[in-house]
């Protein structure tokens, strides 16, 4: 097992026609991803790397029992392209663009939320289940098939971290990239408790950074999870963020610091890595 | 995107809420026109930073000599960093009592928050938890009238007081809607004998949707460097130390900033040469970097879709045709990583593999470039 995808996920392209969706397309497909279909509206008949295109998710939903989606789609038009996705019943919506406005990203996550359907960014690297399918950018040779849980906001450290429990033989179930936006899809919460119920996630590693109180709330929930979590928060010398005004100082009261992030996560029971490096050692101790 | 003062009280007033009687002002001159048309005035410096008045932003001018001599003393001043290039001269207010009004988001809930207090003015941050009143408003739907009636009742207010508040909320979601806020508030709003005035507005619109947007103004607080940075689609925020950083995404940026102090050294800035960076803006950010004399660099790299051949090839470029004067540290990993390394190393620079090497290593680098 694994989280929201695996070798079953039949997976759309969204925008696969665009110089990205063409090009990811390729690397999923090496990856293993079974990817059924895409979409490129006007574009209905052309194929990309083998995979028939079509003018809507409905059709390929239709034709090919597509059931996930993948989102290579400019940020104005990102908005409309998980509306019609999420209308679909597709889930999980992976939204790799960056740069989309705020108020849209609210919309798509009320119409989720409705639906029942689970999206994961914008500004995502997305979702990847070593050895049966990921749907989005992150480089195909970083992951290995094991028994660890990864739940991170940003790309780049997420790769450094996923590549260095991997040196250390500890491969992953399901590594899930929630977006560095400040309105995503899934929270920590949402994916530790998928990992708690997750047979073959036996540790979880949550990658924070400060700002925004969502490992505050994450560190709530670990105190009654069964399974160790390791956690390291990247920002410890960063300045003070420019703080968007009285309204985000009144939601925060104090949250959202390194040290509050630290120590909330260690008093709910993790293990919290001073410096990336460390991540794998403390793993290796938690699975022991 | 922040507005200045005077721009979101234009905007409130387009949309119906009361504001005082204003005028701005760049010169002494122009703030006296200001006071002798509008009489008595509070002459308010217009940066983009919160706590102009503790600051000695905000005088107040009972004459128009009095405004002229207030501007004078403000316009050209420091405040927080900001030089003051405008004052705002506005209608003194006899305010009864300090409100406080805002609509952001929460993150969190995925959706707006309406954020209210009967005690507002300055230090809104200190005023505790149970003066505060928080009410979410749903999406898509918006906000709806009850939820300005049901505010004011929770912030005291009754008869003509509450109706204007209601009022006033209704007014000032729309222009959260309207203008693609993250943030729209006024502080304080002021209860001046039976009437509800906004004394104070701050509007931040969200710049992912400035191109709906393409009336508004634009306004930059960004440094002469941060705007060079930013058009090359790179982030650059100064820091105090002397060793300059480079690394591409976010996330990894702070790492390695954090490893960098863990060994002793001290960050001169963070730089992100985005995620999925090619030579390019690697080229450029790091010729940035290399215009700022740091002490030493380090480039922290994890090559996914960014290929490590093409940042070595980027390296290699700046090194000859600029010159890289101090010691040079990088460190680079994932996509051809053996080729990238293999094309430096010709070139003579060291590439780690290992981050916590490379943090190591820059800052040992950097404390001899101090001793020599």
């Amino acid at each position: 097992m694994a989280i929201l995808i695996d070798e079953k996920t039949k997976v759309l392209v969204q925008g696969i026609t665009g110089k990205q969706g063409r090009f990811h397309t390729q690397q999923m497909l090496a990856f293993g991803t079974r990817i059924v279909a895409g979409t490129g509206p006007g574009r209905e008949g052309e194929e990309v790397e083998g995979v028939p295109v079509y003018d809507t998710v409905e059709a390929a939903v239709e034709r090919h029992g597509a059931n996930a989606s993948v989102l290579f789609v400019p940020a104005p038009f990102a908005k409309d392209a998980a509306f019609e996705a999420i209308a679909a019943g597709l889930s999980p919506v992976v939204i790799i663009a960056e740069h989309v406005p705020l108020h849209d990203a609210m919309e798509i996550m009320a119409f989720a939320r409705e639906k029942n359907a689970v999206v994961i960014g914008p500004n995502t690297y997305g979702i990847c289940t070593p050895g049966k399918c990921k749907m989005g950018i992150p480089p195909n040779t970083v992951f290995t098939p094991g028994p660890v849980g990864v739940v991170a906001r940003s790309g780049t450290l997420s790769y450094e971290i996923v590549a260095s429990l991997s040196a250390a033989g500890l491969g992953q179930t399901t590594v899930v990239g929630m977006g560095g936006d400040r309105v995503v899809g899934v929270s920590f919460v949402d994916i530790l408790k998928r990992f708690e119920k997750d047979p073959e996630t036996r540790a979880v590693v949550l990658v924070g950074e400060i700002g925004g109180t969502a490992e505050e709330e994450a560190a709530e929930f670990i105190k009654q999870m069964t399974k160790p979590v390791v956690a390291y928060i990247a920002g410890r010398s960063a300045p003070p963020g420019k703080r968007m005004g009285h309204a985000g100082a009144i939601i925060e009261r104090g949250r959202g610091t390194f040290g509050s992030k630290v120590k909330a996560l260690q008093e709910g029971g993790a293990q919290v890595a001073s410096m990336p490096w460390e991540v794998p050692d403390l793993v290796k101790r938690a699975l022991a | 995107m922040k507005f200045y003062e005077y721009m979101a009280k234009d905007v409130l007033r387009r949309h119906g809420i009361p504001t005082p009687p204003g005028r701005l002002a760049t010169t002494p001159e122009e703030a006296e026109a200001a006071a002798r048309e509008i009489g008595p005035v509070a002459v308010k410096a217009q940066v983009l930073v919160g706590g102009r008045g503790k600051a000695g932003g905000i005088k107040l001018a009972q004459t128009p000599e009095e405004a002229r001599e207030a501007a004078k003393a403000i316009l050209g001043m420091d405040l927080k960093g900001y030089t003051v290039e405008k004052v705002y001269c506005e209608g003194k207010l006899d305010i009864d009592k300090e409100l406080y009004l805002g609509i952001t988001v929460d993150a969190g809930a995925k959706r707006p928050l309406v954020i209210a207090s009967a005690s507002g003015g300055m230090d809104i941050e200190e005023v505790p938890e149970k003066a505060i009143v928080r009410m979410h408003v749903p999406v898509p739907w918006g906000l709806s009238p009850y939820m300005g009636r049901q505010l004011a009742r929770r912030l005291g207010l009754t008869g003509s007081l509450a109706g204007q508040f209601a009022d006033i909320l209704s007014k000032l979601w729309d222009v959260f809607k309207a203008y693609d806020a993250e943030l729209v508030e006024i502080n304080p709003l002021a209860v001046v004998g039976d009437r509800i005035i906004a004394a104070d507005a701050r509007l931040n619109v969200d710049d992912d949707a400035l191109y709906r947007h393409p009336d508004l103004p634009r306004v930059s607080e960004a440094t002469e460097l941060e705007k060079k940075v930013r058009e090359l689609g790179l982030a650059f925020v100064q820091l105090d130390g002397d060793i300059g950083i480079m690394a591409n995404g976010a996330g990894i940026n702070m790492a390695t900033l954090d490893a960098v102090k863990h060994f002793g050294g001290e960050p001169m800035n963070f730089l992100d040469a985005g995620g999925g960076s090619a030579a390019e803006p690697t080229a450029k950010a790091l010729e940035l970097l290399v215009d700022k004399k740091p002490k030493a660099i380090l480039i922290n790299i994890f090559g996914g879709i960014t290929r490590c051949d093409e940042v070595a090839k980027a390296i290699i470029r700046v090194k000859q045709e600029k010159g890289i004067p101090m010691p040079m540290v990088v460190r680079l990993v994932g996509t051809n990583e053996e080729l990238g390394r293999a094309m430096l190393k010709e070139q003579g620079i060291e590439a780690f593999r290992s981050m916590a090497e490379a943090a190591e290593k820059v800052v040992e680098l950097a404390r001899g470039g101090a001793n020599g």
